[in-house]
Order: C-alpha cells, then sequence, then structure tokens
C-alpha cells in the first residue's frame, strides 16, 4: 500500500495517463496526437517513480521522450497530407475495434480482482519497499544474472539499425 | 483510498486497452506504432508494479523493463523506416490503401 500523499499523486498522475492516452488515439491531428503521446509518457515515468524505479523513469524519458516520441514527429514531418482534418483518420473497423478493446478490458480487469482477491493465492511481499539503490541493484543483475539478454539486446538494437538504413535509404538507380 | 497493486494493475489494463483500440481503429501506420508504444507502456507499468509489490529484494521485473524498453526502441526504428517506406512507394500512409506485397 502508498501513503496516502502517493496515493493522491497516483490518482492525478493516473487520470493525466489516461486522458492523454486517449486523446493519442482519438484525435484527428496526427501531430497533435504525437504531442499527447509524449505527455503520456512523461506520466508514465511518473507512475515508475511511484514504484520507486527511479533509473526506469529517466530510461523512460530519455528513450521513449527523447528518442521513439522525436522520432514519431520526425516521421510525422517526413510524411505530408496527413494532418488535414478532411482526411478520415479511423478504419471502418471502429465499432467493432472499440468492442473488442472493451471486452478485452473487462476480461483483463475481472481476471485481476479475481487473481488478486484470492487470500494466500498471491504472494504479496510484506512490505512493498525496495530496500537499497535500484540503480545499483540493476545493474548488478545485468551484468551477473542477466548478462545474455543483455549482450543479445545489443546484438538486436545494431541489427535494427542496420535494417532501418537499408531499408529507409534511397535505391541507387 | 490507499493505493495497492490492483490500482496499478487496473491502470495497466486501461491503458493497454486504449492502446489496443488504437492499433485496430487507425488508419494512420504511424498512429498504430502510437498505440503501440501505448501498450508496451502498459506492459512496462505491470512490471515495476510487480517488482514493488511482490518481490522488493529482487527487482526482477525493473531488469525486464530495460529489456521491454530496448526492443521497443529497435522496433519503432525499423517500424518508421517501413512506414517511410510505404510513404515513398504508395504516396500515402493509410494502412488499408497498402494491399499489394509485390507487384
Amino acid at each position: 500500500m502508498l501513503s496516502e500523499t502517493a496515493s493522491l499523486v497516483f490518482y492525478t498522475i493516473a487520470f493525466v495517463t489516461i486522458a492523454s492516452a486517449v486523446m493519442t488515439v482519438s484525435l484527428k491531428n496526427i501531430f497533435h496526437s504525437a504531442l499527447f503521446l509524449i505527455l503520456c509518457l512523461f506520466s508514465v515515468a511518473g507512475i515508475f517513480i511511484l514504484c520507486e524505479a527511479e533509473f526506469l523513469a529517466g530510461v523512460q524519458v530519455l528513450i521513449y521522450v527523447g528518442g521513439i516520441a522525436m522520432l514519431m514527429i520526425f516521421a510525422v514531418m517526413l510524411t505530408r497530407q496527413l494532418t488535414s482534418f478532411n482526411v478520415k483518420q479511423l478504419n471502418e473497423q471502429k465499432a467493432l475495434g472499440s468492442l473488442v478493446a472493451f471486452c478485452f478490458l473487462l476480461i483483463a480487469l475481472g481476471a485481476a480482482s479475481k487473481t488478486l482477491s484470492v487470500k494466500g493465492g498471491f504472494p504479496l511481499a510484506e512490505n512493498p519497499h525496495i530496500s537499497g539503490n535500484t540503480t545499483h541493484m540493476l545493474g548488478n543483475l545485468l551484468l551477473t544474472d542477466y548478462v545474455l539478454p543483455f549482450e543479445l539486446v545489443s546484438v538486436l538494437l545494431v541489427a535494427a539499425l542496420i535494417g532501418a538504413v537499408v531499408l529507409a535509404k534511397k535505391d541507387e538507380e | 483510498m490507499q493505493v495497492g497493486l490492483i490500482h496499478f494493475v487496473a491502470l495497466a489494463a486501461i491503458l493497454f486497452s486504449i492502446g489496443m483500440y488504437g492499433a485496430l481503429t487507425r488508419r494512420n501506420a504511424i498512429g498504430i506504432l502510437m498505440s503501440i508504444e501505448l501498450m508496451f507502456n502498459a506492459v512496462n507499468i505491470n512490471f515495476v508494479a510487480f517488482a514493488k509489490f511482490i518481490s522488493p529484494v529482487e527487482i526482477t521485473g525493473q531488469v525486464f523493463v530495460v529489456f521491454v524498453i530496448a526492443i521497443a526502441a529497435a522496433e519503432t526504428t525499423v517500424g518508421l523506416a517501413i512506414v517511410l517506406l510505404i510513404y515513398r512507394n504508395f504516396k500515402g500512409v493509410f494502412v488499408d490503401r497498402v494491399n499489394l506485397m509485390k507487384w
């Protein structure tokens, strides 16, 4: 359980997250969507801080806001005819898509509340407080227990980089 | 009301559903990529919340978030390169117009 103040902060950040996420998927102007996506990513960083993941909050701001969202805005600017208001932004699956998403939400919430309400069925920690420096612990874990996935991810990043360059460069005629 | 694990999980579920709605209904390929980022973030919220509330001694959940963020970055790079390629070949980024693999 979080303290009273932290709970209030959580509700505020959660409201901002959900509202900006709704704006991201519903706005007609894709550039405004990208800006609301940045707000949503920032508030997710706030959620990370509430969960005592300070390093990940920093990583979230650096990589998502500084990298991925900027990349999105670049792509929006490189591709024309997107921001005009008379272009239809939703496809014909609008009703079906919202139905599927809503059903998924109901199933997920129901499963979560059922699972967490079982007494003793879910091994919740007695004192949910991460003691110690999470950055230090993450560094230790990444270079001991998880060193193989860590190296594999670096290979994947290089492959993605080269693949993106190969895909996006102009064909030589 | 004090916030527990269920609130974080509920927030993640709502965020994931919003992302799923966007991914299913957007016509714009960049909009679909943004919705996928929302879904990644929902999963990350779940990981850090479980790391805090279930195993605060070893923070395995946070290690996974590092990998999820790295793979999301790789995915977005390749995805946006593909979007630029689609834009060049089809003169638009609306995925319902992209109905040819090769011609």
